[in-house]
């Protein structure tokens, strides 16, 4: 039990797959406008890393490492046309508001990552809770920024005023250059964060 | 004109990496160094802009007429991956200068979403064959503007003295952030 939460918790911090290991970037940027449409983003992408995780992992003995990559593509193609029409049906206007970037999900580097180097060595179990830290990382990360920048740009958070009418929303935030900015100081904030938990961890190994 | 007006509006207003934030990963990864920013501007355009013929005549001669319309996104992707790779082989096979030109540059864009969105987009967009090549030349050329603009400024960066923790991957989404408030400048230019 220790270890699957270890396995789950080295996704969300240690290997954040956005601030620390700087994979799948576009989705970071292009959908986190707002708190809304970053969440979907992030739910989507857990569901698909989870789900890819335990194909993979099933699959792991039967398919021929030669032609493995290919095989990885189909399966996360299809986990994510799945994801394409249930949220047409079912959240049509958030289907709209993700456009192109949910089809996009098919590339992105952390899912193909995780099957390569975690899900093709482990057995099912382990796999899934790679999955799903990995995707509550991206989520997390995901929603923080999407936060951020909707609070700033818009003075609202999941499309509510939290600051009052004396509020002038800076624009920039919402603009392509303000979340490029914004992600390039959380970089550097996560980097401080994790060096000064190290500082911490070697002072107490010394004690 | 019409196919003016779409050439400059992909690689100016709507630019790819600065706009649309698509194509981060290699933006980031090979803007380090010029030559290899060149190198990678070049593979990108003509990968995407054969990559766009092919997908569109699969999508309108097959997907299509059949009605699997819904399995766009998985057809492109195994479509691009495995042409690429056959160029791949053919480069290397057939003018080995040029591949060791920009080869290696080759399989990192096989699966990546900058050479997917264009297909996509141009399906979405219903685009005839003629627009979806000028689309896919001026979203290649857009791409490889804003990777040569990038990787000059990350050369002078060398010289700068920057804040320890947003050493590397930090400063570098820091000046592209200036980059795209200096392309914000042309949004609105032309609408289309």
């Amino acid at each position: 039990m220790k270890n699957l939460w270890d396995i789950f918790k080295k996704g969300v911090i240690v290997e954040n797959p956005i601030f620390v290991l700087a994979l799948s970037l576009c989705p970071a940027l292009a959908v986190t406008a707002s708190a809304i449409t970053a969440l979907t983003m992030g739910l989507s992408v857990m569901f698909v890393i989870t789900a890819n995780n335990v194909v993979v992992s099933l699959t792991r003995k039967l398919v021929n490492p030669k032609v493995r990559v290919p095989v990885y593509i189909t399966s996360i193609a299809t986990i994510v046309t799945l994801v394409q029409l249930l949220l047409q049906a079912f959240a049509p206007e958030l289907y709209k508001a993700l456009g192109i970037y949910l089809a996009l999900i098919v590339v992105f580097a952390i899912i193909l990552a995780r099957a390569e180097v975690f899900a093709s060595k482990n057995s099912v179990i382990p796999s899934f809770f790679d999955g799903l830290g990995m995707g509550t990382g991206f989520t997390l990360a995901l929603l923080l920024i999407g936060c951020i920048r909707e609070l700033l740009g818009a003075g609202s958070i999941f499309g509510i005023p939290v600051i009052g009418d004396w509020y002038d929303p800076a624009l920039i935030m919402i603009l392509p250059a303000g979340g490029f900015i914004l992600i390039g100081y959380l970089v550097g904030g996560f980097k401080m964060l994790t060096e000064y938990m190290e500082k911490v961890e070697a002072k107490k190994g010394d004690a | 004109m019409e196919y003016f007006t779409l050439f400059i509006s992909a690689v100016i207003v709507n630019n790819f990496v600065l706009t649309k934030f698509l194509g981060l990963c290699i933006f980031f990864g090979v803007s380090k160094n010029l030559n290899a920013s060149i190198g990678m501007g070049m593979a990108v355009t003509s990968v995407m802009t054969l990559s766009s013929m092919l997908a569109w005549v699969v999508y309108n001669f097959v997907l299509v007429p059949l009605n699997l319309t819904f399995m766009t996104t998985a057809v492109f992707v195994l479509l691009i991956a495995s042409f690429v790779q056959l160029l791949e082989m053919i480069i290397k096979k057939q003018a080995p200068a040029l591949y060791n030109m920009w080869g290696i540059y080759l399989l990192l864009i096989a699966t990546n979403c900058v050479v997917l969105a264009v297909p996509l987009l141009n399906a979405e967009s219903s685009f005839s064959f003629l627009k979806s090549v000028v689309y896919a030349v001026g979203s290649g050329l857009g791409f490889a503007l804003a990777i040569i603009l990038m990787a000059s400024l990350r050369e002078k960066l060398r010289l700068a003295d920057v804040p320890k923790p947003l050493e590397g991957l930090g400063i570098a989404f820091i000046l592209a952030g200036m980059l795209a408030l200096a392309f914000t400048g042309f949004s609105g230019m032309i609408t289309l």
